[in-house]
C-alpha cells in the first residue's frame, strides 16, 4: 500500500486563470491511494517546498504528485525537496498542467479542467508503480590514455598532466609531433612550427604524470568508463634512446637507403635514421623492415647504443577514460588522376611544398621549385568525383601561406591560386589573405578541370575558366602544387571499432552534439580532439584538446560517477536467454550468460529500442516501465465518455517534449482531445503498448520523436518504425484504419509543425469517428500473441 | 551596361529546365571544371558554366545563344562536376526547349550532295536527331 | 573447336562506310574462338541516348533491339545473355537505354505497351562492348594469337567518349583507362599514352562544324604525334570518321599538320594475328596505313 500525496498549484494565477484547480485538488483526493490532495498557490516557492517536506515527514507520504509547469522546469527543485525529506528523488511524478493544458487550452476552462484531471490521474497511476531507486555511483581512478601523439595528443595529455592525471599517450610513428612537425611556417602569423612546437614537446616526457609510448600502437581495447583495459604493442627500436647522442656515425655506414617519409618520399634516409630533426624522444631508431642486419651501425656506435637485443612488448594498461586524437591523413592526389600527381614530375602537393620549403630556407633545396607555380584548390575536397563532398576547412589558407612564402622568397616567381572560394573565416584570415594579394599572388577563381605536361620541357598547362571575368584561361607552369583535403588517419578505424564510436557522414569520427558536446563521443568517457572528428587548423586543434582533457576531467575529479537510472533491466523470471536482444542494443550493453539476459549499467543510455525485441517482454525500463506505462494509459482514458474521441502523444524528452511545452509557451492552440505522455523515446513503446493503447480507448497516436541525426540515441527511429509497422499490420487485419497511429519526426523549433499534426490527427480522427468497441476487442488476440 | 531585373517570372524558366533536364541546377556553385573540361568551348559563345548560370537566373535569352548547340554529348563536363550535376543533360533540356517549338537548328537542304555522301550514317542520325526537331 | 556464339550488334555505320571494323572484328574474334551472330532484323540504335527526363519515345529503338536478342537466346543461336557492339556510340546507347528500362518499371511498362506488336522486353539482356570480350578472354589469349613483328611500332589507343562515360557505362576506369593499352601491348607493339586519348573528337558537329572537329582532331592526333605515335586506333565510326576522314580539313586549316593513319582496333589485330589481308578493310581508310606499316617491317 502506497501513500500518495497529490499537490496542484495554482502558479500563481497561469494555471489556476484557466483550470479550477480546487475542483482537481477534489478529484485527486478521490482516487486510490492518494492520501492527502491540496491547492497551492506556489508549490516550487520556499513555502509550497517546505509543504512538501512537511507533509513528507507528517503523512509519511511515499509518493509524490505534482501538477503544475513541465518538469523542465522545477522537476529538479521537487527532487531536491523530496529527497532531503529522506525519499528517493524517483518516487516523483509531475502533471504537466501548465504547457500542456491551462496554456495551450486557455479558451476552455471546462475541458482543460477536466483534462487536467486526466493527467493527474495518469501521474497518480504511474506514482504508484515508482521505485525506490537510487542513483547508482560508479567509481572512477584518474588515469588516462590518450591515443596519437600529435599536437592534440600532446595538448590535451599535458593538460591532463598537469591536472595530476597519469596520462598514457601513446603514438605509432617514433616521435611525437606528428604533422604539425613537418610543416614549414603556420597562418596567419607566420610562426615557425618546428620552433613552437618542439618545447611542446619536449614538455611530454618530462611531466612526471605522462608516460610516454612511440613506435607503439593499440591493438586491443576493452571494458567501459572507469574500467578500460588496453593491450599496447610497443615496436623495438633497436636503439637504446638513453645513451644515443645523435652524432651521425651510423648513418655514414648503414648501406640501406629508402625514401624518407618525413619528407613525403622527396629524400632518403637510412635504415638507421633520426624520424626527424626535432623527433621526441630524440634518438636515432633501426627500421626493422629495412634493415639488411649488416651490424655495421654497431661497430662505429661509441656509446654502444645499438641494443639488437629488443623485441615486441605487449603492455597492458587499465585506464579511466581515452581521449582519441589519432588525427589526419592527406588525401592520396592519385585518386585526382586528371592532376597528374604520380605520373608528371612537377606535380607535387602541398605537404610536399612544406617540406620544400623548410629546406630551402636552410640553403638546401631539395627539388627545383620554378617560377611560374600554379596552386589547385579543393582537390579531394567538394568534390562528389572523389566521394568527399566536405570542406578540408584549411587548404584555403595553406595555399594564402604558400604562396605568399614563395613569393616573398623570390619576387620574381609568378604564383597564382586556382580557387572556388575563399575561406578566410578565422582571426587574422582576412588580413592574411589581403597580405598575399598585396605580395602579388594572383587569385583566380575557376577549378582547374585538367593538368597536361609537355613531354619535353616536362611544364604543366592548366586549363580552367576564370569564372569572374569568363575567360578561358590555357597557362603554362613550371610546377603545380595541389592543395589536397584532409581525410582520417588509416588507423582510425580499427580504434572506432574498438571503441564502438561511430563515423559521421564525412568519414571523420562523430561528436555526440554538434553544438554542446563537441568533444564527446558517444561512448561515455572516450572523447575526440583534433583533426580525427573533422579537419580543422592548429588553433582550433589546441582547443579542442584542452576542451577534452576538461571533459575528461570533469568525470574522474570526483574518483566517481553517477549513473542515471533510467535504463533498462531484465525479468529474470521471463527471460529464456534467447539473446534476440543482444544485437539491437546500440551501445552492446546487453549480454547472455548462464540462459539469461543481463544489462551493464555503465553502458545502457536508457532509450528502451531492446524492449520491443524481447519475445517474452522480460526487458523493461527503470522510471518507464511496462506496467508504468500502461497504466498510464489506462488512467488517461478511464475518463472518456460516449462520443468522445481521444489521442496519445507519446512525447521523447529530448526533442518532442520540450517541443510540445514550447508550443504551450506560445499559447498556440491545438486540439483538446491530446493527452500527451513523457517519454525517454519512443523507441521504449512496443508494439504491444501501443495495441493496448488502442483497446483502453484510444482513437489515434501520434509518435513524436527527435530527428535521427539529432537523436541522441542511435537506433532509436529505426527501432520506432519497425514497431510502427508491426503495429499497421495488425491495425490492417483488425480494420483499423491504420492513419491512426503516426510516427513524426520533430525539432525543437517545429512549433507550427506541432500544431499541424495535432489538429491533423484529430481532423482525420474526427471524421472516421471513434474505434468501435468491437474492433478495440479484436486487438486482444494480437496483445497476447 | 546591361542590368537584369529579376521578378519570380524567371523562376518559370528555371523550374522548366529542371524538370526536362531532372537536374537541380540550383547546386550549381559556378566552379568552372565544366568549361574547362568542355572540348568544344573555343567555339562557344558563353561558357557552359555562364549557360548553368542563366538558367539559374531564369535569364530567357539564354536560349539564344550557340553554346548548346556546339555541345557534344561528349559527358566530360558531367563526368567532372564536383556537385554531380549533369550539365549534358541540361544542354539539352535547352536544345529541346528549343526544338520543341518546332524549330529545327540546322537544315539539311543547306549541307551538299557530296559532303551528304560523304558523312558516314551515324553522323547524320546523331546530328538530326540533336539539331532537329 | 567449336566456337562460342555471342549476339552481335552492327549498327548502321558498320555495313556501309565502316565496313573494314566489321570484316576485321568478325575474322579476329573467330580467330579467337568466338562467332559474333547478328541477328537476322535489326533496327538502328538512334546513335546517341536521348537526354531527357520526359522522352520515351527515343528509347524505344534501342529496346526494340534488346528484344531481337532476346528472341535470339530463345532460339538457342546464341550461347548467353549478352550482346556485343563495336561501335562505341551502340554500346553507349545500348547500354543506357538497357540501364534505363531495368531501373524504372513505369518505363518499362510504358514501352512494352506502345510496341505491342512485338514481345515485351524482359530485361534479360546485357550490353558488353568489345573491349570486355577481350579482357574475358584474357591478354595471354592475344599474345598467342599475335605472330607478327610489332616490337618497333608505336600505336596511340584513342578511346574518345562513349566507351567511358557517363560512369554507369563505363568499360573502364573513366579517368586512367587500360584495356586498349594492354591490347595492344599484347599484340606486341608500344602503347603510346596520352593525355587526349579521353578527349572528343566533336562526335555529330562533324556536320555543321566540320572547322572545330579539324580543331579537336588536330589537337588529339598532334598530341599523340608528340609522344611518338606512328599510328592511332580507336573502335568508334565516328571518331574514326573525324580522326581519319577529316584530316583533309585538318591539313587544310593547319598546313604543317602531318598525316598519320587510323586505324580501328580489330583491323590492328587482324595484322597482328596473320590474317587475310581482305579483313584489313584498308579500301575504307581514308589515309593509307599501308606505308607507315612498310616502314616499319611489318607488311
Amino acid at each position: 500500500m502506497v501513500k500518495i500525496g497529490v499537490y496542484v498549484c495554482h502558479c500563481g494565477g497561469n494555471i489556476s486563470e484557466v483550470i479550477d484547480v480546487k475542483a482537481v485538488a477534489e478529484y485527486a483526493g478521490k482516487i486510490s491511494d492518494v492520501v492527502l490532495s491540496r491547492d497551492e498557490a506556489h508549490m516550487c516557492s520556499e513555502v509550497g517546498q517546505q509543504l512538501l517536506y512537511d507533509d513528507i515527514q507528517e503523512h509519511k507520504l511515499d509518493r509524490v504528485v505534482v501538477a503544475a509547469c513541465s518538469p523542465q522546469f522545477q522537476e529538479k527543485t521537487f527532487k531536491k525537496t523530496i529527497e532531503s525529506a529522506g525519499l528517493s528523488p524517483y518516487i516523483l511524478e509531475i502533471a504537466n498542467i501548465r504547457e500542456h493544458c491551462s496554456w495551450p487550452h486557455f479558451d476552455f476552462p471546462e475541458e482543460a479542467t477536466e483534462k487536467a484531471k486526466d493527467l493527474v490521474d495518469m501521474a497518480v497511476a504511474k506514482a504508484r508503480l515508482d521505485e525506490s531507486l537510487k542513483k547508482k555511483m560508479m567509481p572512477i581512478g584518474s588515469n588516462v590514455l590518450v591515443i596519437g601523439g600529435g599536437i592534440a595528443g600532446i595538448q590535451a595529455s599535458l593538460d591532463l598532466g598537469d591536472a595530476g592525471f597519469n596520462v598514457c599517450l601513446v603514438e605509432k610513428n617514433p616521435s611525437i609531433g606528428g604533422h604539425m612537425a613537418q610543416l614549414s611556417r603556420t597562418f596567419p602569423t607566420e610562426d615557425c612550427a618546428a620552433c613552437i612546437l618542439s618545447p611542446k614537446m619536449a614538455d611530454v616526457p618530462a611531466n612526471p604524470n605522462i608516460e610516454m609510448l612511440t613506435y607503439s600502437e593499440v591493438k586491443d581495447i576493452d571494458g567501459y568508463l572507469g574500467n578500460y583495459t588496453v593491450t599496447i604493442e610497443k615496436k623495438p627500436t633497436f636503439v637504446d634512446p638513453d645513451k644515443c647522442t645523435c652524432c651521425g656515425k651510423c648513418v655514414d655506414v648503414c648501406p640501406s637507403k629508402v625514401p624518407n617519409e618525413n619528407d613525403e618520399g622527396l629524400t632518403t634516409r637510412k635504415a638507421i635514421y633520426l624520424p626527424n630533426p626535432i623527433a621526441v624522444p630524440h634518438s636515432y631508431i633501426i627500421d626493422a623492415e629495412n634493415c639488411l642486419g649488416c651490424y655495421q651501425c654497431r661497430d662505429v656506435c661509441d656509446p654502444d647504443a645499438i641494443d639488437l637485443d629488443q623485441s615486441l612488448k605487449v603492455i597492458k594498461k587499465k585506464v579511466d577514460t581515452i581521449v582519441v586524437a589519432t588525427g589526419f591523413d592527406i588525401f592520396d592526389a592519385r585518386d585526382k588522376p586528371v592532376y597528374g600527381f604520380g605520373k608528371y614530375e612537377n606535380v607535387i602537393t602541398a605537404l610536399d611544398m612544406e617540406r620544400m620549403i623548410v629546406y630551402g630556407a636552410e640553403g638546401n633545396p631539395i627539388r627545383p621549385v620554378g617560377e611560374r607555380i600554379a596552386f589547385i584548390q579543393c582537390v579531394g575536397s567538394r568534390d562528389e568525383q572523389t566521394g568527399n563532398e566536405n570542406c578540408s576547412r584549411i587548404c584555403c589558407m595553406y595555399a594564402t601561406k604558400l604562396s605568399q612564402l614563395l613569393k616573398r622568397s623570390n619576387p620574381k616567381r609568378d604564383v597564382y591560386v586556382f580557387y572556388t572560394d575563399i575561406r578566410a573565416y578565422g582571426k587574422g584570415f582576412e588580413e592574411y589573405y589581403k597580405r598575399a594579394q598585396k605580395t602579388g599572388v594572383k587569385f583566380i577563381r575557376g577549378r582547374v578541370a585538367e593538368v597536361i605536361e609537355d613531354p619535353e620541357t616536362k611544364k604543366l598547362t592548366l586549363k580552367v575558366e576564370d569564372t569572374l571575368t569568363r575567360n578561358m584561361i590555357k597557362s603554362q607552369f613550371d610546377l603545380v602544387v595541389l592543395s589536397v583535403g584532409l581525410r582520417p588517419n588509416k588507423g582510425t578505424q580499427n580504434i572506432a571499432d574498438m571503441l564502438r564510436i561511430s563515423k559521421s557522414s564525412d568519414g571523420f569520427l562523430q561528436e555526440a552534439h554538434p553544438k554542446f558536446r563537441p568533444v564527446d563521443s558517444f561512448s561515455d568517457g572516450v572523447f575526440l580532439a583534433g583533426a580525427v572528428q573533422g579537419p580543422k587548423d592548429i588553433p582550433d586543434t589546441v582547443t579542442q584538446a584542452s576542451a577534452a582533457a576538461a571533459r575528461a576531467v570533469r568525470l574522474m575529479n570526483q574518483g566517481e560517477y553517477a549513473l542515471d537510472p533510467i535504463m533498462a533491466f531484465v525479468h529474470e523470471e521471463l527471460c529464456d536467454g534467447c539473446g534476440l536482444c543482444v544485437e539491437h542494443c546500440p551501445t552492446q550493453a546487453i549480454s547472455v550468460s548462464g540462459g539469461t539476459a543481463s544489462v551493464n549499467e555503465a553502458l545502457c543510455n536508457g532509450c528502451g529500442s531492446c524492449l520491443a525485441f524481447c519475445p517474452k517482454e522480460a526487458l523493461d525500463l527503470h522510471v518507464y516501465s511496462n506496467s508504468q506505462i500502461l497504466a498510464a494509459v489506462q488512467a488517461v482514458l478511464k475518463n472518456k465518455k460516449k462520443g468522445e474521441t481521444r489521442f496519445l502523444v507519446f512525447a521523447d524528452d529530448m526533442t518532442v517534449y520540450k517541443l510540445s511545452d514550447n508550443v504551450g509557451t506560445a499559447k498556440m492552440s491545438y486540439s483538446l482531445d491530446s493527452r500527451i505522455i513523457r517519454v525517454p523515446s519512443c523507441s521504449r513503446i512496443t508494439p504491444r503498448l501501443m495495441l493496448e493503447a488502442f483497446k483502453a480507448g484510444a482513437d489515434g497516436i501520434l509518435l513524436g520523436e527527435s530527428e535521427e541525426k539529432s537523436s541522441p540515441f542511435p537506433n532509436a527511429v529505426q527501432a520506432v518504425k519497425q514497431n510502427v509497422a508491426q503495429v499497421h499490420q495488425v491495425l490492417e487485419k483488425t480494420g483499423i484504419e491504420q492513419e491512426r497511429l503516426r510516427f513524426v519526426q520533430f525539432v525543437t523549433v517545429m512549433l507550427g509543425g506541432f500544431v499541424k499534426n495535432m489538429n491533423g490527427l484529430e481532423d482525420y480522427i474526427r471524421k472516421n469517428g471513434e474505434i468501435s468497441a468491437a474492433k478495440r476487442n479484436a486487438l486482444t488476440k494480437y496483445i497476447q500473441a | 551596361m546591361k542590368t537584369l531585373t529579376i521578378t519570380s517570372k524567371n523562376v518559370e524558366f528555371l523550374e522548366k529546365i529542371e524538370t526536362l533536364s531532372g537536374q537541380t541546377i540550383t547546386m550549381c556553385d559556378q566552379c568552372g571544371v565544366c568549361s574547362g573540361s568542355c572540348p568544344m568551348v573555343e567555339e562557344m559563345d558563353i561558357m557552359p558554366s555562364q549557360m548553368m548560370r542563366d538558367v539559374q537566373l531564369g535569364i530567357v535569352e539564354v536560349l539564344d545563344t550557340k553554346t548548346m548547340w556546339l555541345c557534344a554529348s561528349c559527358y566530360t563536363c558531367t563526368a567532372r562536376c564536383p556537385r554531380g550535376l549533369d550539365l549534358s543533360k541540361v544542354a539539352e533540356a535547352l536544345r529541346q526547349y528549343n526544338l520543341r517549338k518546332a524549330m529545327d537548328y540546322i537544315d539539311i537542304e543547306e549541307l551538299s550532295r557530296e559532303e551528304l555522301r560523304h558523312l558516314p550514317q551515324i553522323a547524320l542520325v546523331s546530328g538530326l536527331r540533336k539539331f532537329t526537331s | 573447336m567449336s566456337l562460342k556464339r555471342l549476339s552481335y550488334f552492327p549498327g548502321c555505320s558498320l555495313k556501309t562506310k565502316a565496313q573494314n571494323f566489321e570484316i576485321s572484328a568478325i575474322e579476329v574474334s573467330r580467330a579467337l574462338g568466338v562467332e559474333l551472330v547478328e541477328p537476322e532484323k535489326w533496327n538502328c540504335c538512334g546513335t546517341v541516348f536521348s537526354l531527357t527526363d520526359d522522352d520515351l519515345l527515343h528509347h524505344l529503338a534501342p529496346v526494340r533491339d534488346l528484344i531481337r536478342f532476346e528472341e535470339m537466346q530463345s532460339k538457342g543461336l546464341v550461347d548467353d545473355n549478352r550482346v556485343l557492339a563495336l561501335c562505341s556510340m551502340c554500346y553507349n546507347t545500348l547500354k543506357r537505354s538497357n540501364l534505363r528500362v531495368k531501373e524504372n518499371d513505369d518505363d518499362l511498362k510504358n514501352i512494352n505497351d506502345l510496341m505491342y506488336l512485338e514481345e515485351d522486353y524482359k530485361r534479360s539482356i546485357d550490353v558488353i562492348h568489345f573491349f570486355q570480350l577481350i579482357e574475358e578472354l584474357g591478354f595471354d589469349a592475344i599474345k598467342e594469337k599475335a605472330v607478327k613483328p610489332f616490337d618497333n611500332l608505336n600505336v596511340a589507343p584513342y578511346y574518345g567518349c562513349m566507351l567511358l562515360r557517363p560512369k554507369e557505362v563505363a568499360i573502364d576506369d573513366p579517368e586512367e583507362p587500360a584495356v586498349q593499352e594492354h591490347l595492344i601491348e599484347s599484340l606486341g607493339a608500344n602503347s603510346i599514352d596520352f593525355p587526349y586519348k579521353k578527349l572528343c573528337c566533336g562526335s555529330y558537329q562533324t556536320v555543321n562544324n566540320k572547322e572545330a572537329v579539324a580543331r579537336l582532331a588536330h589537337d588529339i592526333l598532334g598530341n599523340a604525334q608528340k609522344r611518338g605515335a606512328d599510328l592511332v586506333v580507336t573502335s568508334c565510326p565516328l571518331c574514326a570518321f573525324n580522326l581519319d576522314s577529316r584530316q583533309k580539313v585538318v591539313k587544310e586549316l593547319y598546313p604543317d599538320f602531318r598525316e598519320i593513319p587510323v586505324l580501328y582496333i580489330t583491323q590492328l589485330m587482324a595484322i597482328a594475328f596473320g590474317l587475310d589481308k581482305k579483313t584489313w578493310g584498308f579500301e575504307y581508310n581514308y589515309i593509307d596505313p599501308e606505308p607507315v606499316l612498310k616502314n616499319k617491317n611489318i607488311i
